[in-house]
């Protein structure tokens, strides 16, 4: 377990780091950033190119594409944050009971954490949406039911390993036992693997997320939401293409931010790989 | 410390392998390090051993005389040369028609050294296929002829398996026949015994130094077992942390002055060094050999 | 030897199908648990708003909607293993001949995109594992960075701008121009299939114009992916010792790549196969809806648009399955390829 850290010596984690920051101080200052109010509407205005007083554009009702660019920030992260918070604590428990206990517990946790693996996630995720109903809970919960099998995996894998060694032993020795245990000594060790994972997730669910937004089961409007945003563009798409190019340069941007980060996680923990 | 061998060198009457200054480095983020610092020697048709603990490159050694070290090692070398071909100009088609046919390789465990896919006949047959025009009634021929003269009683049917199904034994045997089948002049062989059973290292040996014998080949032993070596080869080349630091006949080995060489001796259990205490080298960080009281 | 080989391969074979028949029956009550949470209530969408408590309540016994749970989710999957699905409610069609005649579509595009992404993406990845460290790896690091980033729909809407609307170089939406849409007899549903069965001149080749786009958008997706995990196992394989020991025969560089290395990594290489094949499924879902493709995920999507539970849970369902067998028969092929695995 001695591998050096060295986390920001990497490019790509230095880059991804960057990108995440700017999107969150976005988020947070947005109401300073923003030039315009982002559900104002102009229809005098609307559809007009890029110009010096709109950057980016103005979409369909007018409103200025950069100001609800901006914006957008807030409904991805405050997903993304949401997902985050439920498939990971659901999953690590999962993992760590599951090794902890072993024996029938474990092969139990286990078979479910591996038929959920095998569930498309996407397309359960809209299931879920579409009769829930739209909206940023139902969206974080349909997202994060099936993705909390990852981190079971890998927290069982530590456990596992935790054990096997003399480590877990030596604890029990003095006396830690039980939920003390399990918190305090194994939970750390998971700590690594997960960052690279999570980061990987989020990646992915920066995507999902706009495209459920994209096919209208987002907020809603007159939210801001990144994949909603590019929908209304494809309506334009043939003659005004900018108000679909941003948004979704917006996602890339983002999630490519959250891939880098995972490869530099990755390569920190693991020189050879670099 | 000075690593030029001093005293008794016995040179073979006619070398097959020849080595001067042969030197390979890695290119490390800062800078080169140097893992084998200018070994020289001579191997005739002969049994010689390298000797050495891990760490000491002489597997790394044993690869750069058959040109299979890639980047980020490099290999350089004053003199390197094998039946009077110069190994340092060798272009790689030459290199692979040197490879299995005129010196041959065997490493140490036959379960991961031979192709786990692939059963272990076919393997045999590749060998034959890149280096000799022949049938495939030919080959198969020769496939028996030489598993037979490894101790395989059943040819046929070892042929069929695969590595994994083969025992340590048997894996090594079919590792032998594979690399001697084209007739090779040189065999290299690192470790071959490390990984089996007691009972089953002498054995192995034995049919090896018998095969070589009986085709007049040179032999090169790398083993980190001096007492091992010591049955079975009549040259000893000692190294330690990249260097040669001594080249002795075996029968002189007792009477060996260099002191790693007397460590590495005297370090045998048996009846005499039985209850007494285990000598031991203290290693300084500038590499000079001092011995403990 | 042999009677044993054959009996472990029986028994793994065993093993794998009741985990497939596991997972596909804990997919059912994922969507029974949906149907069942629907705020739309089935019995009056039954009855309509305006009927009598007393028809409600016999509405609700017709539909076996008073009995418990177990007895419910029993009827369920009795009825999707007879094939049927539900009846939709903006089509008014069974859902299961609704999904017939859209997952031809689905299957044309998938596998077409399936098929230029392994030949494009294990090229690469071959290159790349010949010559560590050179351009190639830097292009399947974009490739793969991209791949993973790109929101597919978009991809596909600024290609459609790009090649249909600005440079018109390709067909545009939908799987014929109007003027084949309807002298094109769909017997197989395969448009590639149909056009060149028609013998309508030009079908051919305009059903290829529209088919290139959402192909090459979608196999964009996969091809990176594919070629970096395709170079990672050659990389691995060939640190191996037996590979060393291939060339210490005398083997070159070609033969000890084809014959030694590729048969090793060909586990690793098809199970990426195979997940691939999987995510370009659900890719498909996004890019038809853009590309206005009548397949299994268009299908999806305007279900969505009209709340149609039946057809939601229809489509989710067939997705689903194929998505989950695809997934278990990349473990149970990476197995299959390894003699030592057994």
């Amino acid at each position: 377990m001695n591998r050096p850290r060295r986390p920001f010596t990497s490019a790509d984690l230095c880059l991804g780091t960057a990108v995440l920051g700017v999107a969150l101080f976005a988020a947070l200052m947005a109401p300073w950033l923003a030039p315009f109010d982002p559900i104002a509407q102009d229809i005098g205005q609307r559809l007009s190119p890029p110009t010096l007083t709109h950057l980016l554009g103005t979409d369909g009702l007018g409103r200025d594409i950069l100001s609800r660019l901006i914006y957008g920030t807030r409904p991805t992260l405050a997903l993304v944050a949401l997902v985050m918070v439920l498939s990971v604590p659901i999953g690590l428990t999962v993992g760590i009971v599951a090794g902890y206990c072993g024996g029938r517990i474990e092969r139990l946790l286990m078979g479910v954490t591996d038929v959920v693996m095998a569930f498309p996630t996407l397309v359960l995720a809209l299931a879920f949406v579409g009769v829930m109903g739209p909206g940023l809970i139902n969206s974080a919960f349909a997202l994060a039911l099936t993705g909390w099998p990852a981190y079971a995996r890998l927290a069982r894998t530590e456990t596992l390993q935790m054990r096997r060694s003399d480590y877990l032993a030596a604890a029990e020795m003095h006396g830690i036992v039980g939920p003390r245990l399990l918190w305090g000594h194994v939970l750390p060790a998971c700590v690594p693997s997960m960052q690279i994972r999570l980061a990987l997730d989020l990646a992915a669910i920066i995507l999902a997320a706009a495209g459920l937004s994209f096919l209208g089961l987002g907020m809603g409007p007159p939210t801001p939401e990144w994949g909603a945003m590019i929908a209304d563009g494809s309506k334009v798409i043939f003659d005004q293409w900018w108000v679909a190019a941003s948004p979704g340069a917006a996602i890339l941007l983002l999630s490519v931010a959250f891939n880098l980060i995972a490869d530099g996680l990755r390569a920190a923990g693991d020189p050879s790989r670099a | 410390m000075d690593c030029v061998p001093q005293g008794i060198r016995a040179v073979p009457d006619r070398a097959l392998l020849s080595v001067r200054d042969l030197s390979i480095s890695v290119s490390a983020p800062h800078g080169e390090r140097l893992i084998v610092d200018r070994v020289s020697f001579d191997v005739g048709a002969e049994r010689v051993a390298l000797v050495g603990e891990s760490g000491s490159g002489k597997s790394l050694t044993a690869r750069a005389l058959m040109g299979l070290l890639r980047r980020p090692l490099k290999v350089s070398a004053g003199r390197l040369e094998f039946e009077g071909v110069d190994l340092r100009a060798l272009t790689p088609a030459r290199w692979a028609a040197m490879r299995g046919s005129s010196m041959a390789l065997i490493l140490q465990d036959p379960r991961h050294a031979l192709n786990p896919v692939l059963r272990v006949g076919r393997q045999m047959d590749e060998v034959l296929r890149i280096h000799q025009k022949l049938s495939a009634a030919e080959r198969r021929d020769r496939t028996e002829e030489m598993m037979l003269a490894v101790g395989l009683a059943e040819p046929a049917r070892t042929a069929r398996a695969f590595p994994h199904e083969l025992s340590g034994g048997l894996g090594q045997r079919v590792m032998l026949a594979m690399m001697l089948v084209n007739g090779p002049r040189l065999l290299i062989a690192d470790e071959p015994t490390s990984s089996l059973d007691e009972s089953l290292r002498d054995q192995v040996l034995e049919l090896m130094v018998s095969l070589v014998e009986h085709r007049r080949m040179g032999l090169l032993l790398i083993s980190h077992d001096l007492q091992q070596v010591a049955r079975y080869c009549e040259r000893v080349l000692v190294m330690y942390r990249g260097r040669l630091v001594d080249v002795r006949r075996t029968q002189d080995l007792a009477g060996a002055e260099h002191p790693y060489t007397r460590i590495l001796w005297s370090c045998r259990p048996g009846g005499r060094t039985y209850g007494t205490e285990l000598p031991v080298l203290v290693r300084d960080a500038d590499e000079r050999l001092d011995m403990a009281p | 030897m042999r009677a044993r080989y054959g009996r472990r391969v029986l028994r793994r074979v065993a093993g794998a199908a009741a985990t497939l028949a596991l997972t596909i029956a804990a997919l059912l009550v994922v969507t029974f648990a949906l149907s069942s949470l629907s705020p739309i209530d089935p019995a009056i969408r039954l009855v309509g708003d305006h009927a009598s408590a007393a028809s409600y309540q016999q509405a609700r016994r017709d539909l076996g909607l008073d009995r418990p749970w177990p007895v419910q989710f029993a009827r369920y999957v009795s009825q999707v293993l007879r094939g049927n699905l539900g009846t939709s409610s903006s089509t008014g069609q069974p859902v299961r001949d609704d999904l017939a005649k859209v997952f031809p579509a689905t299957l044309e595009l998938a596998t077409l995109a399936m098929l230029i992404s392994a030949a494009v993406g294990l090229a690469f990845g071959l290159l790349g594992a010949w010559r560590p460290g050179g351009l190639t790896d830097g292009v399947i690091r974009i490739l793969s960075l991209a791949g993973n980033s790109i929101p597919i729909f978009w991809l596909g809407l600024l290609a459609l701008y790009l090649f249909y609307a600005h440079l018109h170089w390709t067909g545009g939406p939908g799987r014929l121009d109007d003027a084949f849409e309807y002298t094109i007899d769909r017997s197989t549903g395969l448009v590639l299939i149909d056009t060149w069965r028609s013998g309508v001149p030009g079908a051919f080749v305009n059903a290829i114009t529209h088919l290139i786009l959402p192909v090459l958008v979608l196999a964009a997706n996969a091809i990176g992916n594919i070629a970096r995990l395709t170079r990672a196992a050659l990389l691995n394989e060939s640190a191996r010792e037996y590979v060393i020991l291939a060339r210490a025969k005398g083997a070159g560089e070609a033969r000890v790549l084809f014959a030694h290395i590729l048969p090793n990594a060909s586990g690793a290489a098809v199970t990426v196969l195979a997940l691939s094949y999987a995510r370009l499924l659900e890719g498909a879902v996004l890019t038809e809806t853009v590309f206005a493709w009548p397949g299994l995920g268009r299908y999806l999507t305007t279900a969505l648009f009209a709340a149609d539970v039946p057809a939601i849970l229809g489509g989710t369902l067939v997705i689903g399955v194929c998505f989950v067998v695809l997934n278990r028969c990349a473990d149970l092929l990476a197995r299959a390829v390894d003699p030592r695995i057994l």
